[in-house]
């Protein structure tokens, strides 16, 4: 397994000394899990991407735009692909009926988006950037500020659960779980940049992150057809 | 720009504002010709449930079904059996399910099958299954109690589910 992925067990990570598989996975030949990526049986709403007006007031916080592009590993963008994505508020908190961290729910931010790419392969949320909070990973456990993201891609292969953290965060160098990823490329890939071109005056700051989906070309002996 | 993948992360503890969707367990309508409830819990390595963890079931040309445990660990699907399908190498697949699996705790997701128990036959031939050491097929065949199939996901520990490198 390459070094820019997690593995499955990373003891500094709590969580996975008792759910990472302690077998090795079985390898199948190529071709058995090259099938096409589902319809996906959830509409989206014009709404569905600001998740600053999902309620009677807006959210309490800083508004942010984020935005970038999503593409196979050969380059080529992945139009019409469905993005969903959650997150804390503000505060630090979801809103989760498991979450104990006691900072404030906000009664105008729900916390979760979809939308889908455009041709181009372009993405665009609109919400607040959200809050760090406590874990009980270890004594002081902090995760930085992260917004979960959900993709599908073209093809079942291509799919992938992830976190999108802000830049010069100091919570990310003690997080096991961006940590976990081996190699200092591959937790920078999880790194959006501050977008000063997208960011819209006297309104709200600009993220900027792309996302890399294993496709077709990932397979590395078939031909480009 | 391309080039390396991006990284996976742990879906987390709280994904339930964001993912989960009203009957997304019904891959087919309830009392349908066919439908049949499968159900199951998810276990830890030392057999305790695990709670938070998101299910995801893809039939090719049938459809998607997306559901998460309960406290309890446990989940369930309402699906037809799909029909058997050709293997890439041209040998007939037994019918089943695809089943994906994230929770708080795995880094990256999981990848299972589900086989139907009634396919004696079919199981015995099917390629995938093949790939597997004897002793750990039972794992990715549904046991039937009373008309439910029951199909446990035993992250790890003894009985292990198979899980497929993807």
């Amino acid at each position: 397994m390459s070094e820019l992925e997690p593995p499955y067990l990373y003891p500094e990570y709590v969580g996975t000394r008792l759910r990472a598989p302690a077998k090795p996975l079985v390898h199948l030949p190529d071709g058995f899990h090259d099938f096409p990526a589902p319809l996906f049986p959830r509409t989206i709403a014009d709404l569905d991407h600001d998740l600053t007006r999902q309620h009677a007031g807006e959210p309490i916080g800083e508004r942010i735009i984020v935005t970038g592009r999503v593409l196979d590993s050969d380059g080529r963008p992945l139009r019409k692909t469905i993005v969903e994505v959650w997150q804390a508020n503000a505060a630090g908190r979801y809103l989760d009926q498991d979450d104990q961290h006691p900072a404030p729910l906000d009664p105008n931010f729900t916390g979760a988006g979809r939308c889908l790419t455009d041709n181009e392969g372009r993405y665009r949320f609109i919400t607040i950037k959200p809050g760090a909070y406590p874990w009980k990973n270890h004594r002081n456990a902090w995760r930085p500020a992260h917004i979960h993201f959900s993709l599908f891609g073209s093809e079942f292969r291509s799919r992938l659960v992830t976190q999108m953290y802000f830049p010069g965060d100091p919570l990310m160098p003690r997080d096991p779980i961006l940590q976990s990823i081996p190699d200092q490329a591959g937790r920078a890939r999880l790194v959006s940049r501050f977008d000063p071109e997208t960011t819209v005056p006297e309104w709200a700051l600009a993220y900027r992150w792309d996302i890399v989906l294993r496709g077709r070309a990932a397979t590395p002996f078939e031909d480009e057809s | 720009m391309s080039g390396p993948l991006t990284p996976s992360q742990t879906v987390g503890p709280f994904f339930g504002v964001g993912l989960p969707f009203e009957k997304g367990e019904q891959l087919a309508l309830p009392g349908s010709a066919g439908a049949m409830r499968i159900e199951g819990q998810v276990l830890d390595g030392k057999g305790e449930p695990v709670p938070d963890a998101l299910l995801e079931v893809w039939q090719p040309g049938t459809g998607f079904g997306r559901t998460r445990t309960d406290s309890e660990g446990a989940f369930h699907f309402i699906t037809a059996k799909p029909g058997a399908i050709r293997a890439p190498d041209g040998t007939m697949q037994a019918p089943h399910l695809n089943v994906t699996v994230f929770a708080r705790g795995l880094l990256r997701h999981l990848v299972t099958r589900l086989y139907f128990p009634d396919e004696t036959e079919a199981n015995a031939a099917d390629p995938v299954l093949n790939l597997v050491e004897p002793a750990r097929r039972e794992t990715l065949v549904a046991k039937n109690c009373g008309g439910v199939l029951r199909f446990d996901v035993r992250l790890q520990g003894e009985r292990e589910t198979v899980f497929f490198a993807i």
